[in-house]
């Protein structure tokens, strides 16, 4: 191997000493680097977040418990939920965007690895703002430490006379950092999987993983600068005296529903096509199929990220918008499960007649296609505007959006940490722990948010610190709440696992899963240059052309 | 198996994938664009809910030269940019050096409109929603102007440096790209603020 030969005298030269390690990681430019920079952050919030999550459902267990104060309680599901989108889905999407895209487009790096750079750093330092408000935000007024405005901080309890201290600035200050850091790197996605791509690619023999991660670079630039907006606005009135929204002086509360929700709606979409991305990915190889339909899919994720712009309203049912709102936005919610359907049946005929392999990246996304469903039928359920009057701020709606981010979303993660590991690691997971990891996590989902429907529908509101005994509350907030430590045992085996594997794993080898685009057709784990010369492609699959110089796709495509 | 064997031997190929400057640029401003809509949402849905005075009938202007300062400035740039492909960098260094005169201007007169506003009417941020939504969204263009002008000058810094030469025409062209979007945000604002909600 070329690039072998080329690679081996670094590695047989004594250690750097760790100090210039370090520093080699924090001046890096190098996309591989910085996507496992932004992974790694992600991992530590997602610990965090979830340490929050645990102590919220420690809460609930029971009625009338006191493990938290209620002023805790409030802090902990702003953090929790700022943390787990912001802090963590974001990033280690973007991670795996970063890694991936140059090498699956056959580029040696991002259009712009400085910005690149820039961006990771932005959004590590919003976290660490966020963070830095349990020492700063007590503020001169001896005021709470951490935010407790809810994650989509609501006006007017985000104005100084509510949120006196500096809480909720360093909230605000935080998503504002941050998404400098998501329009940096979504302005850098669309530019590389635009202007990077290695010669014979055109945009439709590209992976669908290129083609929605760049749908989901178009919606981080219409959707998180809305919010930044948002935050100015917020700051603004807080530190300069205005009235946006300040109801006293003729302001609106409900103009900051819609101005967050316009950035909240197509939020879960940038969220959730990374994920589809990846499901895209690993569904065919584990099906030895290429993926069924792919012109449909691009079609669909395009129309996905058009739709997505016009439904926020969907969350403000309960706020009593005209009725030719509520019907237009009734109406442009259920559109957008028509695009979603035709992605969950393009997968189910990519799997159907394949050879299926059930290794673990394949036992995630199956999940994922039942659990994506069952979200999205609460979803429509929710869609419909009379049904949400009843439904609004109870715990039916976190059990459904934790359903799309967990069981859609973080499901495809998990697949895609095992799946791609090899390559960016060079070692090979175990597959008798990643087994491991994905029962116990799903006996732990389903017994978390199944049940958690149910307090939803008999009319347990969400964000209560505690409940009175004999609603009939109590037996499901005490299985959900079990639930919750068989999804952390599952956490604990997959960080276990990866780390022991890191260090003590089989070599992978460049192409364990005989796929068929082009990061496996360079070493694992990769060289700084990816690609010792630039590769030319002829089809969609590239590596499939290459293994079968006999019958190659791009005869038929 | 290696990358080397992934090119396929012979195969010429034409192949001019788009500039990633100006595909940047695109997106950046696509991304501005968003974040001046919803200041510009918020001022509209609020015109008249002010709950005390004044109005803006009461206290704006219309700034007809000044803006005639920023619109003239596009056309400068343009030129300027087309003389650099030309190979005229002294024709670009003046028109360059035009441009910023011209932004430097407009923000001069921002600056007196709002030295009147506030000295002599006694019209702040704080003073009433009108106040608020007309400062945010005024600032903000001259935030951009601010920084438009601040990138232009280091332009000029290198020009007189001698340093630009007409091989830089496509990274002009791509800034420039960003001074035509601060002016047509203007556009908007001025409609907007001067025309419509007067």
């Amino acid at each position: 191997m070329s690039t072998d030969a080329i690679a081996r005298p670094s590695a047989a030269l004594a250690p750097r000493p760790i100090v210039a390690r370090l520093h080699d990681w924090v001046t890096t430019v190098d996309h591989k680097r910085l996507g496992i920079l932004y992974i790694t952050f992600a991992m530590a919030f997602l610990l965090i977040a979830g340490v929050e999550a645990m102590i919220i459902r420690m809460q609930l267990i029971r009625p009338h418990n006191d493990f938290v104060s209620p002023q805790v309680f409030n802090r902990l599901f702003t953090m929790h939920g700022t943390t787990m989108i912001f802090f963590v889905i974001m990033p280690v999407l973007f991670g795996f965007a970063n890694y991936l895209i140059p090498l699956m487009i056959g580029a040696r790096d991002m259009a712009f690895p400085r910005l690149n750079a820039f961006s990771f750093w932005m959004t590590c330092f919003g976290g660490l703002l966020l963070y830095f408000s349990l020492v700063g935000g007590n503020g001169l007024y001896g005021a709470g430490n951490a935010p407790d405005v809810g994650w989509f901080a609501y006006a007017p309890l985000t104005s100084q006379t509510f949120s006196i201290g500096h809480s909720t600035d360093f909230w605000i200050l935080a998503l504002l950092v941050s998404g400098f850091g998501s329009i940096g790197t979504a302005v850098n996605i669309i530019a590389s999987v635009l202007c990077m791509r290695c010669p014979g690619m055109t945009l439709a023999k590209m992976p669908l993983f290129a083609w929605l991660n760049l749908v989901m670079g178009g919606l981080v630039i219409l959707a998180v600068s809305p919010l930044t907006a948002a935050q100015i606005m917020l700051l603004v009135d807080r530190y300069l005296g205005g009235h946006f929204f300040d109801t006293q002086a003729g302001g609106s509360a409900v103009i900051w529903m819609h101005f967050f929700w316009v950035f909240g709606h197509p939020e879960v979409y940038i969220l959730v096509l990374p994920a589809f991305a990846f499901a895209s990915e690993i569904i065919p190889v584990f099906s030895r199929k290429p993926i069924f339909g792919y012109s449909v899919m691009v079609g669909a994720t395009v129309a996905i990220g058009f739709i997505s712009m016009s439904v926020w309203a969907h969350h403000m049912f309960t706020v009593g918008m005209s009725s030719a709102a509520n019907n237009f936005f009734v109406i442009s919610t259920m559109a957008i499960a028509v695009p979603t359907g035709i992605k969950i049946f393009n997968w189910l005929a990519t799997m159907w007649g394949g050879k299926i392999e059930f290794r673990t990246p394949m036992l995630f996304c199956i999940a994922f296609l039942f659990q994506f469903l069952i979200a999205g039928l609460t979803g429509i359920m929710q869609g419909a505007a009379p049904f949400d009057w009843h439904l609004g701020n109870s715990y039916f709606v976190v059990a459904h959006f934790h359903y799309v981010i967990v069981g859609g979303i973080l499901f495809c993660l998990f697949g895609a940490f095992y799946y791609w590991f090899p390559k960016m690691s060079g070692k090979m997971y175990s597959e008798r722990l990643g087994k491991l990891h994905f029962w116990l996590f799903i006996i732990g989902f389903h017994l978390t948010f199944d049940f958690m429907h149910i307090p939803g529908l008999l009319g347990m509101p969400r964000r209560i610190y505690t409940y009175e005994p004999g609603r009939g509350w109590d037996t499901w907030n005490l299985i959900v709440t079990i639930g919750v430590f068989f999804q952390a045992a599952g956490i604990l085996v997959f960080l276990g696992n990866l780390v022991w594997c890191y260090f003590r794993g089989k070599a992978a080898g460049s192409d364990p899963w005989d796929a068929w685009t082009l990061e496996w057709s360079t070493n694992s784990p990769p060289p700084a240059y990816n690609f010792a010369t630039l590769p030319v492609v002829k089809s969609r699959r590239p590596l499939w052309d290459l293994k079968h110089p006999a019958d190659p796709d791009w005869k038929y495509e | 198996m290696n990358a080397t064997s992934m090119t396929v031997a012979g195969a010429r190929l034409e192949w001019n994938p788009a500039d990633r400057g100006r595909i940047a640029m695109f997106s950046l401003i696509a991304a501005e664009a968003s974040i001046f809509t919803i200041f510009v949402v918020a001022y509209v849905f609020y015109l008249g809910k002010s709950l005390s005075g004044p109005t803006p009938q009461d206290v704006l202007r219309v700034p007809v030269f000044y803006t005639i300062c920023l619109l003239s400035s596009s056309v400068t740039i343009h030129f300027a940019a087309k003389s650099l492909r030309r190979g005229g960098v002294l024709r670009f260094g003046a028109l360059w050096l035009a441009t910023i005169t011209l932004g430097a201007g407009f923000l001069y007169g921002t600056g007196t409109e709002w030295y009147r506003l506030i000295y002599k009417e006694r019209f702040t941020i704080g003073t009433n929603l009108f106040g608020t939504t007309y400062y945010s969204l005024v600032g903000l263009h001259a935030f951009h102007v601010v920084v438009g002008l601040f990138v232009l000058s280091i332009v000029m810094a290198f020009t007189l440096l001698g340093s630009v030469r007409s091989e830089h025409a496509e990274r002009i062209d791509v800034l420039s790209l960003y001074w035509h979007f601060v002016d047509v945000v203007w556009i908007v604002v001025f409609t907007v603020v001067y025309l419509m909600g007067r």
